[in-house]
């Protein structure tokens, strides 16, 4: 038989999925030990036990000087701030995709300049941001909203420019005027667009969110690593490096999911 | 009434000429059916009737009105793909048009113009075959089941003109033919004027009352910027097949019944009820 249609089976394809997880923690656990073999005093890769202290002095034990838990404190700061960019880029972005998809003089006059905007490195803006909104939270949300919003936008416009020609019509013909068209036709079809540009968003998110706390903050997930790295703290940038990846996994997970709940249609069509 | 008056239409996109000097007149409650090779101009045809293109030069009237360059709800349309909105179930394609109408802002029905709407609707389906599909979307729907949806969506506007492209094209022989019984039994009950483009010759004759052909007698590729294609047959079908009535040289299956009268298989009136 072909490789090509061979396929594996439930149980084997679980463990198939298990096992790059379970290697990386292999590898990383001889590597310590090796490590720690030869300098009890090494840092670099601490060893399991001294990840879980560190987990559990930053979780679940309240900081000595400000009596907050400091992994739950960092993590509501950081989920505040990318909740509200996320928020305002998804609005701007419905509307926005929307006209310029809808309508060729919209489209005439803010495709080109969106393209353009969307060029921008947006870690470039970054000082401005900070000389114009300082340094507090507005800058930093500032920061995420520019980084992922023109591309929401460009992508939803794409999504409403594909829509087959003749649906639009169709709905021209059921007298439909335009409003009533983006009423009923176009903003539903793109809303679980929304969900899943959403989801292509979460990465370049926590991106700008990270590289925001890294260089002004006075709480936050990315604040905490770059603050512990001045002293080597590999045993809490591990953890907290996990414990990012597991929230961005979860959020991605969560809006799939709620795309599917809220729209069933979205799912029958790729069948 | 609605009366479709081409006068002496070109269109033109740039240099080429796809249709050159249409004139024609669709009378009230035909079924055209337009046939041709491939890049013929048919679609573009319909896309003039439809009033997504405008033409070069020439008039479009229906009813004497003069055409408006925008799709309107007096012509409807079906496609042969995408004419439904997948996103809405059955019930939901064939309300749009309803909600369109009744309410400018918030396109959606509420209340007593909502539970009328819905009967007029749930009707309608049962009237295309679609009865007991009413939740399902389209996606769960048969190739064949999505047209009949896109008929009943079309025909709850009760539009004057319904125009189809190719809309069973994509159809097994089998559905296709129970759809045409379908379309045959609507075009019959409803006040109708249909145009519809069409590969298939044998559809053509099946269910048209006038099989229109354009052609390109000049195909060279130096002449193709120069000529379009031309109306070039004109074919009314004999027997005549008219809306509403029966034929009473070949009536099809579906066609209304002409009363005949008593003849002598039917039984004879009992002695007693005679006076």
């Amino acid at each position: 038989m072909r490789w090509i249609n061979t396929k594996p089976g439930p149980a084997v394809r679980l463990m198939l999925m298990l096992a790059p997880f379970v290697l990386l923690v292999i590898a990383y656990g001889m590597g310590s030990a090796a490590r720690l073999a030869d300098n009890p005093s090494d840092k670099l890769l601490p060893a399991l036990a001294s990840l879980t202290d560190a987990i559990n002095r930053m979780a679940f034990t309240p900081d000595t000087r400000t009596g907050e838990y400091l992994m739950w404190a960092d993590t509501t700061a950081s989920l505040s701030r990318l909740l509200w960019a996320l928020g305002i880029s998804t609005a701007i972005a419905l509307l926005f995709g929307m006209i310029v998809g809808m309508f060729p003089y919209v489209r005439a006059l803010l495709a080109p300049f969106i393209a353009t905007i969307s060029m921008v490195p947006p870690l470039a803006l970054l000082p401005i941001l900070f000389i114009v909104l300082g340094l507090g939270e507005a800058a930093k949300i500032s920061l995420i909203v520019i980084g992922v919003a023109p591309a929401m936008i460009r992508d939803l416009a794409l999504k409403v420019v594909e829509l087959p020609r003749e649906q639009i019509i169709k709905a021209e013909t059921l007298g439909g005027s335009s409003w009533q068209i983006a009423l009923r036709v176009v903003l539903p079809q793109v809303l679980p667009r929304l969900f899943t540009c959403l989801r292509l968003q979460l990465g370049p998110a926590w991106l700008f969110l990270i590289a925001a706390e890294a260089i002004s903050a006075d709480s936050g997930l990315g604040y905490r690593i770059f603050l512990v790295r001045r002293y080597l703290s590999m045993d809490v940038i591990f953890p907290y490096v996990a414990w990012i990846t597991l929230l961005a996994i979860i959020m991605n997970f969560a809006l799939d999911r709620l795309r599917i709940a809220i729209f069933p249609w979205s799912n029958l069509e790729r069948q | 009434m609605s009366t479709i008056v081409l006068d002496n239409v070109w269109k033109e996109y740039g240099d080429q000429i796809v249709l050159e000097k249409v004139s024609l007149t669709i009378a009230s409650r035909a079924f055209v059916a337009l046939v041709g090779p491939s890049g013929c101009g048919k679609t573009t045809f319909l896309k003039l009737l439809l009033g997504e293109e405008a033409p070069t030069r020439g008039t479009i009237t229906l009813d004497g009105v003069p055409l408006v360059a925008e799709p309107g709800p007096d012509r409807g349309v079906v496609f042969q793909r995408y004419s439904v909105f997948p996103h809405l179930t059955v019930l939901g394609n064939v309300l749009l048009g309803k909600a369109f109408t009744g309410s400018k802002i918030a396109a959606r029905l509420f209340g007593a113009s909502k539970r009328s709407a819905i009967e007029e609707a749930r009707q309608l389906i049962a009237d295309v075959g679609l009865a007991g599909s009413e939740d399902k979307y389209p996606a769960q729907l048969s190739g064949g089941m999505q047209q009949r949806l896109a008929l009943a969506q079309a025909l709850i506007m009760k539009p004057k003109v319904l125009l189809l492209d190719e809309p069973f094209g994509a159809l097994d022989p089998g559905i296709r033919a129970e759809i045409h019984v379908l379309m045959k039994r609507l075009w019959h009950e409803t006040e109708l004027t249909v145009v519809m483009v069409t590969h298939d010759m044998r559809e053509a004759f099946t269910l048209g009352t006038r099989v229109i052909a354009f052609e390109r007698p000049r195909d060279r590729p130096e002449e193709r910027e120069r000529y379009g294609a031309l109306l070039s047959r004109d074919i009314d079908i004999w027997p005549p097949r008219i809306a509403g009535e029966p034929s009473i040289f070949a009536p099809d299956r579906d066609d209304p019944v002409m009363p005949l009268g008593l003849v002598q298989d039917d039984l004879a009136p009992t002695q007693g009820d005679t006076p």
